[in-house]
């Protein structure tokens, strides 16, 4: 096992003293960028081979650059801190355990991307990485880490930081957008893309957490160790959230070279004595089951994509033989029913009818014509549905119908 | 004079300007793209995804009413995933809302071989009627959530902002600042929002009047002044 990297300082350092951070390593990326031109940042990037970590794989340094080619300003960097995958609390780990982390990377990339203002939208539930986010930046703001010229540079940039209201939804970038600008939390339609219309119409770049968490390490480490870590389409350190039937549920850094098997029987301690894998929900509700058999596959996005799931946001759901898998599917179906933000009619109408099916499936009396229904209904959220969220909305259901995880009951 | 781009609709090679969406490339070419939240005067929402089309190598199917042709696209209009994706919306709307009073959306569904019932068994959105005003009553049974009057009373038209959306998924609907009665809001009572609704759920109150075979109270006309 290779020593962490993301994880290197969580439940080490105290999270509120700076001084501890800048003992492990803290601010010197800050300072090392700060040296160089903002084009040399972004072509670090690029050449590191980072991927999107909130849930898209989206290539960062790409992401970066066409956010520094916008001759618009103001533009804006945004923390993506919502989390709120079913599943998923590997940010929350991040934010609560190395905020100063979080806060160097948004001014390298502030630097990197000409934006002078950064936004952290939290999900409203983390309380406690909320109050240490904003300890961290009151702290680096004092220590001249952030406001007007930052250590004694040119070069100015501040945070402000905004919480959720309990919105799955707006945890989608463009709704993101819309809750911080004081509007009913609904995506938008894509094009234009943040990178060009993004927080309140100007240029914006919008990274998870743990994307951000990467950068200090690329820039002190330099992206030929980056890529030399994980795959060649995946490079970098992965955190996992292993969860569910397994004895030591938690978050787990190791690179997507990793198997299932290695990650839930070694890492989290494999399931509870006299139980096995039922079924493995990966990449959240968004995401799609892992049958038993599949345990063997690495957790690239190339073997992934083979065996018909996403990497998503590192969501592991262990489930053993205790659980009836359709109770399973009827939280999934229930939770997008609630959380569709109503806005587009493929999702607004097709999560809400799909949790009216899957509920008769569960119990066993369905309809003549009831998976014909879901199919049709899966095929036109995914095809027509405005945001991420109608269009995986049906994924884990039918990953479960089509790997046969589940009987269909026979209509009466 | 925009540089023309050329692009395939259906077979069909087109010149269009880079800035003309599908749509209206499309509907120069005497193609019947369907559509139901879009509105010439209003800012495209793009909630009913009825336009949708198929863009050769895109992930998902596009809205024709806002995605902008390029060169070299190729499109189709009616596909088989963009036939399905039409059927299935028409299908679950039905489902939902009364379209009694929709004739184009009775004839989208017809088009596109929808199946009213379909979804039957699953719940309907239900509403009181709202006749709390001399002017217009408002039966969101009817309403299919296109934004039209949201967007109409707010910027895109009169600056009145009477009217909102609550609610959220299936739950959405259209409302007044805490629910409250239109004479209690912000409404001027200018009748756009009425002009603008394709189905019925917005009515003058005199046309509903007729409609329910009452008779229309004198006082809704003895009130003005005589000519
Ligand atoms: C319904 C929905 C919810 C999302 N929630 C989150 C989230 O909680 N955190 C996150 O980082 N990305 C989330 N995303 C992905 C974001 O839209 C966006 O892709 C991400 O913030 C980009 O950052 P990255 O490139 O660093 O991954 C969500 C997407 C959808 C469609
Ligand atoms: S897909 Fe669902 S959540 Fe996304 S815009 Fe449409 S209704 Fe809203
Ligand atoms: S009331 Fe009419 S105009 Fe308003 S959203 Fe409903 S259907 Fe559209
Ligand atoms: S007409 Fe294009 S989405 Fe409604």
């Amino acid at each position: 096992m290779i020593a962490p990297i993301l994880l290197r300082r969580v439940g080490h350092i105290d999270p509120e003293s700076l001084a501890d951070y800048e003992a492990y390593e803290g601010f010197r990326a800050l300072r090392q960028v700060l040296m160089r031109r903002p084009e040399q940042v972004v072509e670090m990037v690029k050449a590191s081979g980072l991927r999107g970590r909130g849930g898209a794989l989206f290539p960062t340094g790409v992401k970066w650059e066409a956010v520094a080619r916008q001759p618009r300003r103001p533009k804006y960097v945004v923390c993506n801190a919502d989390e709120s995958e079913p599943g998923t609390f590997k940010d929350r780990v991040l934010l609560e355990g190395d905020p100063f982390a979080v806060v160097e990377a948004m001014v390298i990339a502030g630097y990197a991307v000409g934006a002078s203002k950064g936004y952290i939208y939290v999900r409203g539930e983390y309380h406690r990485a909320y109050t240490r986010l904003s300890r961290a930046v009151s702290v680096a703001r004092e220590a001249g880490y952030l406001g007007t010229h930052i250590l004694g540079s040119d070069f100015s940039f501040d945070i402000e930081i905004r919480r959720g209201a309990g919105a799955y939804v707006c945890g989608e970038e463009t709704a993101l957008f819309e809750s911080i600008e004081g509007k009913r939390g609904m995506p938008r339609q894509k094009p234009p893309f943040p990178t060009e219309q993004g927080l309140f119409g100007q240029p914006t770049l919008i990274n998870n957490v743990e994307t951000l968490a990467c950068i200090p390490w690329i820039v002190r480490s330099g992206p030929a160790w980056f890529r030399e870590i994980g795959s060649p389409a995946m490079p970098g350190p992965k955190l996992f959230c292993v969860s569910g039937a397994v004895q030591r549920p938690g978050v787990y850094e190791a690179p997507v070279t990793i198997t299932l098997r290695e990650l839930i029987e070694g890492m989290a301690g494999g399931l509870p004595s006299g139980q096995e894998v039922q079924a493995i929900l990966v990449g959240g509700a968004a995401g799609a089951f892992a049958t038993p058999e599949e345990m063997d596959t690495p957790l690239t996005p190339e073997a992934l994509q083979a065996i018909g799931v996403p990497l998503g946001s590192g969501a592991i759901m262990v489930i053993d033989h205790r659980v009836p898998l359709w109770e399973v599917l009827r939280r999934v179906a229930r939770f997008f029913a609630h959380e569709s933000c109503g806005k587009c009619y493929p999702c607004q109408l097709g999560t809400y009818r799909q949790w009216e099916i899957v509920e008769r499936l569960a119990r066993g009396e369905p309809l003549p014509g009831d998976v014909e229904r879901l199919r049709d209904i899966a095929a036109t959220m995914a095809d027509a549905s405005i945001c991420g969220l109608g269009q995986t909305a049906a994924n884990a259901i039918l990953s479960a119908l089509e790997k046969g995880l589940v009987s269909v009951p026979t209509p009466a | 004079m925009k540089d023309q781009i050329t692009l395939t609709i259906d077979g069909q090679t087109v010149r269009a300007t880079p800035d003309a969406t599908i749509m209206e490339v499309a509907d120069a070419m005497g193609l019947s793209i369907p559509r139901l939240c879009y509105h010439p005067h209003l800012t495209p929402n793009t909630v009913c995804r009825l336009c949708v089309v198929e863009w050769e190598g895109a992930r998902t199917l596009v809205p024709a009413c806002v995605a902008r042709v390029r060169e070299g696209a190729v499109i189709h209009t009616a596909s088989p995933r963009v036939q399905r994706a039409r059927r299935v919306i028409l299908e679950l709307l039905a489902s939902t809302v009364d379209l009694s009073e929709s004739p184009t959306l009775l004839a989208y569904a017809q088009a596109w071989g929808a199946d009213l019932r379909r979804f039957e068994a699953g719940a309907r959105r239900q509403f009181p009627l709202y006749d709390d005003n001399p002017f217009y009553v408002r039966d969101y049974n009817k309403c299919v959530l296109c934004w039209r009057c949201v967007q109409t009373c707010a910027d895109d038209l009169q600056y009145t902002y009477a009217l909102t959306l609550g609610g959220r998924g299936f739950h959405s609907h259209i409302t007044t600042a805490f629910n409250r009665p239109m004479p209690e809001t912000t409404c001027v009572f200018c009748g756009n929002c009425v002009a603008v609704c394709p189905t019925g759920a917005l009515k003058g109150k005199v046309a509903f009047l007729v409609q329910q075979g009452t008779p229309v109270p004198v006082a809704l006309w003895r009130a003005r002044p005589p000519r």
